[in-house]
């Protein structure tokens, strides 16, 4: 990935953008948080979260007008928070404190004129700045209009208390000094800087400043250099006051500092935000009334109040993906983890294994208001991964000669049909089901030859998805090249395949592509048990049809056809859930498949019913009844049919080529050749507990075979005298497979099997 | 990463092929192309050199996958 796309990706996620609440605010104070610090019962950190904007939280908090109310998101559903309310509430029952100042003092002179809002304003900030400010006044005391506000709304010792910092900030204040034309020449002489705290288009400003008057509206500068004012008209809005006078503050500290003060000063306008929130689903709640008005919130009313906060959130993807919620994060975060994992030079790829773990099937662009799609960033990272041979081999690997067995002599087949020359289709039914369900193999190839004229012919093989979702792009074109000279073979049939990661494989590739069930939908379907029909199913979307609406509608019009009420999953159709073995990711870490499996069968307690042998598989192996839709096509022994284990992988090896040698039996009157090998001969003795360490480390029976076959040829093995166990290993490519086992009359136990890929260099050993 | 059996746990195993015992020695060890030398249980005579479940499963597994992740 380049930087620029790392940019583009990183700018499509709009988790980091601001809630309205802060955006809409004039000085973005961030309400979001301070109803979680009220939430948590923290107000100190509720005043701190004030006070990180508010320049006097104590006034500010009691007069502020607060249009953050009219932009927030809760009025979506039920009324806005009383933001307003909550922060009277604060300040009512938690005192500011300051911090001492840590920035060290600078030697130049700002004179601020005038104690209003934005005055008070533009002394704090840059006092805080550590500028020697000095504030002139020419009423006896500091505040302005704030004096105005009733007593009860505004208490005078809070007014007091709360301008005290001023002298905290070594301001030095002068009051009862009027300022006319002529002090004015005196102070811009004196200070660095001279700021005049009154409104724009006010009688003050246009006494003191005549024709010179004209002020810049983004940087409250006037034409004389280190003069500046009030750019906004007006004092009926107490918060846009105080940002009148920040904005101002920024400006003087650039001036000050001699850099542009213009330079990005988009955002400190009130805005409105691009982070997306879903309101949809959350139940409407009317604002929480006070008991007494005129004292303000309760603890209690504030905490329900706050409660009330929808905590404004995009993450909708990371909402639907178990794996985006693996690891703690959301794809802002994620694709700078990406980017920064293939740029690195030396030291640990701590990112590979995420990388490696999505299931690429595109559920986040369904659902990113912004379209952005993880997966398409992790795979084209893995296809740089393995470019740069940099591909942890572990991880793919026996996906990767799983594909190049469904590829081999064992199972990969193409034949017309018997009695034919020519076809006018092809039924391309996919290793998986091939492994699944032989038995559905056969049976949909028969109604295929039975319904459809012209000659179905039959291609038994792998479309290639492994290798491309292990960004292995040179196998997967290489798979594809044989797979299209094998299909030309046939005089370029139409595809029917049964499988939608197949037809996702192929779309681009056959323009005459049909997926079984669009076919199925037009035809008779199989004669149905009367009895046997009926009752509801929740429809499990295979990821691989996110895009394929018609492949969709057509599963569920044949469900309708034979009598189901469908449900559907809170995700399905463009938005629906991958089972764990898309993009390999069971493969790559087993332990997160599993939980996405949880996760996706936990939505209903219907039963469910798949059309990819994968998806059912996955949901069986975890105690969910899941269908396959063509169980009920073809509708034999249903319950059987729903708690079906899943095929482990040494028998769906054996599934598959016992498939092709029977179809080539009895269809095509061939006697295909016994694959050689002694070790074929080895006969294992296979308990459920050693079948399952087989399954979760991925040794095969094949393995095994070849394990104990050359041990008892060569004697390379090593004996327990106390137990008669033998251990023995083989590395027929880059994994060494162990085999503890026990010879008996019938064959070998085998007690334990494990593998690793480091190779021993002894002579002798291997 | 090495295959000594703790003092309490006897090494079981003894080579099949001359009926010897196993004993320690260093062996050559390689993964995508780097090469070290580890202490494991071996037959001095056959050359064979036990890895053990316990070997193959924790130390030397989490060797590959830092090396994989290099």
């Amino acid at each position: 990935m380049e930087q620029d796309e790392l940019k583009r990706q990183e700018d499509k996620c709009i988790q980091e953008n601001p809630p309205a609440c802060t955006a809409g605010c004039p000085i973005h104070l961030d309400a979001r948080k301070l109803m979680l610090d009220i939430q948590k019962q923290d107000l100190k950190s509720a005043l701190a979260t004030m006070q990180k904007k508010q320049p006097f939280p104590g006034i500010i908090g009691r007069i502020c007008d607060h249009p953050c109310e009219n932009v927030c998101k809760r009025k979506d559903v039920g009324t806005t928070i009383a933001i307003s309310d909550l922060e009277r509430y604060c300040v009512q029952n938690q005192t500011t404190t300051v911090k001492k100042m840590k920035v060290p003092p600078k030697s130049q002179t700002v004179a601020v004129v005038g104690s209003g809002l934005r005055g008070l304003t533009v002394a704090y900030d840059l006092a805080k700045k550590g500028y020697k400010v000095s504030l002139f006044e020419k009423a006896d005391r500091l505040g302005g209009n704030l004096w105005n506000y009733s007593e009860h709304q505004l208490p005078p010792e809070v007014i007091v208390e709360e301008l005290s910092v001023l002298n905290r900030l070594d301001i030095q204040i002068k009051l009862n000094t009027a300022i006319t034309q002529q002090d004015l020449a005196k102070l811009q002489e004196e200070f660095n800087v001279v700021y005049l705290g009154l409104a724009d288009q006010s009688n003050d400003v246009v006494e003191l400043l005549g024709e010179h008057s004209s002020v810049d509206l983004v940087t409250c500068a006037t034409q004389t250099p280190g003069l500046f004012r009030g750019s906004l008209v007006g004092n009926e809005s107490p918060i846009k006051s105080v940002a009148d006078g920040r904005k101002a503050a920024v400006s003087i500290d650039r001036y000050l500092l001699g850099v542009s003060l213009t330079g990005s000063r988009e955002s400190e306008e009130p805005y409105e935000t691009k982070l997306y929130v879903k309101t949809k689903g959350i139940a409407p709640l009317p604002v929480v009334p006070m008991n007494d008005e005129s004292a303000g919130y309760t603890t209690e009313e504030a905490l329900q109040e706050a409660g009330r906060c929808l905590n404004c959130q995009c993450l909708e993807c990371v909402k639907g993906c178990v794996f985006m919620q693996e690891y703690g994060s959301y794809p802002k975060s994620y694709v700078r983890q990406i980017y920064n994992n293939d740029a690195i030079v030396m030291g640990l790829r701590q990112g590979n294994k995420m990388i490696n773990s999505c299931s690429l099937c595109g559920q986040c662009a369904a659902i990113c208001p912004q379209g952005l799609d993880l997966g398409e960033t992790c795979k084209a990272t893995r296809e740089s991964m393995v470019s740069k041979g940099k591909m942890p081999p572990s991880a793919f690997d026996f996906a990767l000669r799983d594909m190049a067995f469904n590829n081999s002599e064992e199972f990969a087949l193409t034949r017309h049909q018997p009695g034919y020359n020519s076809s006018k289709y092809v039924f391309f039914p996919g290793c998986q089901l091939s492994a699944s369900s032989p038995e559905q193999v056969e049976k949909v190839y028969a109604y295929l030859m039975e319904k459809l004229d012209g000659g179905v012919g039959l291609m038994l093989r792998c479309c290639g998805a492994p290798a491309d979702w292990a960004g292995d792009q040179e196998l997967f074109q290489n798979s594809l090249k044989v797979l299209v000279a094998e299909w030309e073979s046939l005089g370029k049939p139409k595809l029917i395949v049964a499988c939608s990661t197949c037809h996702s494989m192929f779309r681009e590739k056959f323009p005459e592509l049909v997926s079984l069930w669009e076919l199925m939908a037009d035809l008779d379907l199989p004669v149905q048990d009367p009895n046997v029909s009926g009752g509801k199913v929740a429809v499990q979307d295979a990821c691989t049809t996110r895009h394929e609406p018609v492949i969709q509608d057509a599963v569920r019009h044949i469900l309708a056809r034979l009598g189901y009420e469908i449900e559907e999953l809170p995700y399905s159709k463009e938005e629906t859930k991958c089972c764990g073995f898309g993009g390999l990711t069971s493969f790559a870490n087993p332990e997160l498949a599993k939980k996405i499996v949880e996760d996706r069968i936990s939505e209903s307690a219907t039963d469910y019913v798949a059309y990819c042998a994968m998806c059912r598989d996955n949901f069986a192996a975890k105690g969910k009844r899941t269908f396959h839709l063509l169980d009920l096509i073809f509708g034999t022994n249903l319950e059987e049919a729903a708690i079906r284990p899943r095929v482990g992988f040494s028998y769906r090896h054996e599934n598959r080529a016992k498939l092709r040698r029977k179809l080539l039996h009895s269809l095509w009157k061939e006697a295909p050749q016994e694959k050689e090998g002694a070790f074929r001969t080895i006969n294992l003795l296979l308990n459920e507990k050693v079948l399952e360490v087989m399954e979760d480390r991925r040794i095969l029976i094949e393995d095994i075979q070849q394990v104990i076959e050359l041990a008892e040829r060569t004697g390379q093995k090593f004996v327990n005298p106390d137990t008669g166990h033998n251990l023995a290993h083989f590395r027929p490519f880059k994994v060494t497979f162990w085999v503890e086992y026990q010879s008996q009359e019938q064959g070998f136990v085998v007690l334990n099997v494990y593998s690793h890929r480091m190779e021993i260099l002894e002579d002798g050993h291997e | 990463m090495n295959n000594k059996p703790n003092k309490t746990q006897k090494n079981p195993w003894k080579c099949g092929k001359c009926g010897g015992e196993l004993t320690l020695g260093m062996i050559r060890a390689s993964y995508l192309g780097n090469e070290f030398e580890v202490e494991e249980l071996k037959c001095l005579k056959c050359g064979f050199v036990l890895i053990t479940e316990d070997l193959a499963l924790g130390k030397m597994f989490e060797v590959e996958q830092s090396l994989e992740n290099k």
